[in-house]
């Protein structure tokens, strides 16, 4: 993975040294609320219902054993014991103390981290898929670009104050798992027909209050135009994005409101005057940074390990964790593991400092000291070897990171919620532990098979709700918490956006909407057919039916 | 004593300020100044400066004046003489368009000072503003930025063109000159290092 430089390390020294001021100016009252607001975001500093949150920065989802274990110790000594993968790939502490804030990325900054702009009206952490680089169906390692493209993002000076949040996610794959269409910007490598690295550009994609799937702007970019294309995008946007409200400030209500066809004339005509700049991508810089992500030096096997079929045949529970947590890599007698943060009954994405250290060890011995978070709030080992694969388990399982059910019904995305966050109607995680509570019958959750569950405890959408196979929102009516459901949204390449079911739910009775939801697709599916499938192929009306049938009743 | 910070050959000092500002008289319409509507004006070409207010506007006899920009517009030939001998500058908001400006004014160098108004710090349309007046439109006099000017926003100001700040009056410009140097190798290319740190540093392999 990518390795500072001297640049890097001053620009993330000399953070830690003007942040530090600024904490010390406000404590001093010489900063104003309002004034120290935008300064403290930019780092990734929110104020929550009971202590400060620190959003740390995991570039494109890419962690170094040194750097978990770093994070591990931070979590220990300035929190409390424990941190949370977010739907961003970053991770959370939800206690620090203000005054502790620039000791704490001084300490990050010695393992090259920090927390730039995981907040605030800004570029944010680039995204990408978890897979990136040992996928098999990866065309493009995107991970060098994003590297150049997070470098270029860092202290923009023109896009520094935005008219709101800025998201951007790269992409390298046939099947996308970067969501690309649901960002600010969307950026999904290709070859074009002349077997040249080109970008298709998405552009307006954005879940929140207004759901908005993006729109291609360009299908055929040069990836040596990446920053001046992207700068053209958002110069367009820093001009003319809505100020006013926050909540139609985001570049999908420009883009919808002057339509994609002027936004992409405005933005085609500013990049006539930055195309071939400065800031046009060199073959040297990218062979620099590509040297940093680099195949590793993988052993020569054989794609089949005598091992690990006799365990896989003699040993069920191992057998029901490798179905779900194995995934296929491009080196023969390799594979991906995903390390599960969704035991049954705890917060999703909770991991703690213990487990993070235990983590660590696991990357270290077995895979070469680099591990991944998700966008699904998991861990991923990359280059796991089949040979190691029953150990690991064993190992993950003492830690309870080996909870069998990725990409199942309790694989379940969730924001922090009502229980930390200050702009939440209602409570989340308390409703995903409720749902993994029950369906804790393993059996039963490997025959509904693979879905994905999404909550957000409001309609910023952290929980990314609007793309869940079953979305769950919480509002607020008249002061108390309600969940309102939608199903048949998506992500990937055939990304959609869920619909409401009906009136919502009270926090109790949400098991129960979840079992009716269930209920109906077991009954209608066909043998190959996932639950999205059963969805879109049904549509909407026959699960309404069932999960209001009591209402009706009773009406 | 003067709040106002100017960068001249490369060194950042207080300095005084030769320039009197020329202030619109307040209108009835304040809304439709608010930034949201830039969109809409964008749009529809609507004005945000009523007639009324440019006929109204106190311009000063003698003196080196900053003037609104749609007072420089509309009432050009007025200034003209004082433009030729360099005693009229113009100011912006930042949800005007430079357009404006320029179909007035094509050679800006003809300007001795431009400044840009921001009316709230978190108003980033200024960065772009001034970078657009440095890079698209050549302007290589002063570029000055006044209102909700603080000292955090001044590092980002420096590299979008900006040569001179007029630190809001509570603040202290002395300490404010600080932060123009909070970073010492910015990663991109912007108007005061056009040259990315990939095309200016050698970085090795």
């Amino acid at each position: 993975m990518y390795k500072y430089d001297e640049i890097d390390q001053q620009i993330v020294d000399e953070r830690v040294t003007q942040y530090r001021d600024q904490v010390r100016r406000y404590l001093a009252g010489e900063l104003s609320e309002d004034e120290f607001r935008p300064l403290r975001l930019q780092n990734g500093l929110y104020i929550q219902r009971h202590a400060p949150m620190l959003r740390i920065a995991v570039p494109y989802g890419m962690l170094s054993s040194k750097q978990l274990r770093k994070l591990g110790d931070i979590a220990k000594k300035y929190d409390r014991g424990y941190g949370h993968f977010s739907t961003r790939q970053n991770l959370q502490l939800n206690w620090p103390k203000l005054e502790d804030t620039p000791d704490i990325l001084a300490e990050l900054a010695t393992v090259e981290m920090h927390a730039i702009q995981t907040s605030g009206n800004c570029i944010r952490n680039i995204t990408t898929d978890q897979f990136v680089g040992i996928a098999p169906d990866e065309v493009i390692d995107p991970r060098a670009i994003a590297e150049i493209m997070r470098q270029w993002s860092t202290f923009h000076p023109e896009f520094a104050l935005l008219p709101r949040k800025f998201k951007i996610a790269v992409s390298g794959t046939k099947q996308d798992r970067a969501i690309v269409q649901a960002h600010d910007i969307g950026l999904e490598f290709y070859r074009d027909a002349n077997d040249k690295v080109a970008i298709k550009v998405w552009v307006g994609g954005g879940l929140g209050r207004t759901p908005i799937m993006g729109s291609v702007i360009r299908e055929h970019l040069d990836w040596q135009h990446a920053l001046t294309y992207c700068e053209a995008i958002i110069r367009v946007y820093n001009l003319h994005g809505r100020r006013d409200n926050m909540y139609k400030a985001r570049i999908k209500i420009l883009s919808k409101a002057i339509g994609i066809n002027e936004f992409r004339n405005q933005v085609e005509a500013e990049w006539t005057h930055l195309k071939d700049g400065a800031n046009t991508i060199t073959e040297e810089e990218l062979a620099r940074v590509s040297k940093h992500f680099e195949v590793m030096p993988y052993e020569n096997l054989p794609d089949q390990d005598a091992g690990f079929d006799a365990a896989l045949a003699n040993n069920p529970a191992f057998a029901a964790w490798a179905k779900r947590s194995i995934h296929a890599h491009r080196q023969p007698g390799y594979r991906a593991v995903t390390l599960s943060l969704k035991p049954h009954g705890s917060a999703p994405g909770d991991i703690t400092s213990e487990q993070m250290w235990a983590v660590a060890d696991l990357a270290d011995e077995y895979s070469f000291g680099e591990l991944r978070s998700s966008h699904e709030q998991n861990l991923i080992l990359a280059d796991v070897k089949l040979s190691d694969l029953f150990a690991v388990w064993q190992k993950a399982k003492a830690h309870g990171l080996a909870t069998p059910n990725i990409g199942l019904l309790t694989d379940i995305i969730c924001c922090p919620g009502g229980d930390f966050c200050s702009l939440a109607n209602a409570k989340s995680i308390p409703i995903a532990k409720a749902i993994q509570m029950q369906f804790d019958d393993l059996d039963y959750l490997h025959d509904i098979g693979d879905i994905e569950l999404n909550i957000s405890g409001c309609m910023n959408a952290c929980g990314h709700h609007h793309v869940g196979h079953i979305g769950i929102l919480g509002v607020d009516k008249d002061g108390s918490e309600w969940y309102q459901v939608t199903i048949g949204g998506k992500q990937g390449n055939d990304a959609s956006i869920g619909s409401v079911i009906g009136p919502s739910f009270s926090a109790e009775e949400m098991p129960g909407v979840i079992q009716k939801l269930i209920e109906v697709y077991i009954k209608e599916r066909t043998p190959e057919e996932r639950f999205i499938d059963t969805v879109r192929r049904l549509g909407a009306v026959p699960f309404k039916k069932h999960v209001y049938a009591k209402d009706e009743v009773s009406a | 004593m003067s709040n106002l910070v100017k960068i001249e050959n490369g060194v950042a000092a207080v300095a005084t300020d030769q320039w009197t500002l020329v202030q619109l008289p307040a209108t009835q319409v304040e809304e439709r100044k608010q930034a949201g509507k830039v969109v809409l004006f964008k749009l529809t070409g609507e004005s945000t400066v009523t007639e009324e207010q440019i006929a109204n506007t106190v311009i000063p006899a003698t003196g080196k004046i900053i003037v609104p920009l749609s007072v420089f517009v509309e009432r050009n030939n007025e200034l003209a003489s004082r433009i030729a001998q360099g005693e009229v500058g113009v100011w912006l908001a930042t949800h005007e368009l430079l357009e404006y400006l320029i179909q007035q004014q094509a050679d800006l160098n003809t300007l001795p000072i431009i400044a840009v108004f921001v009316e709230r710090f978190a108003d980033g349309r200024i960065f772009s503003l001034g970078t657009l007046l440095r890079t698209r439109y050549g302007y290589k006099n002063e570029l000055r930025a006044f209102g909700d000017v603080l000292r955090d926003q001044l590092f980002f100001l420096k590299r979008s063109g900006y040569s001179s700040f007029a630190i809001r009056k509570d603040r202290s410009a002395e300490e404010a000159i600080a932060s123009l140097n909070d970073f010492s190798q910015p990663y991109q290319g912007a108007v005061d290092e056009p040259k990315p740190v990939f095309r200016r540093y050698n970085r090795g392999a």
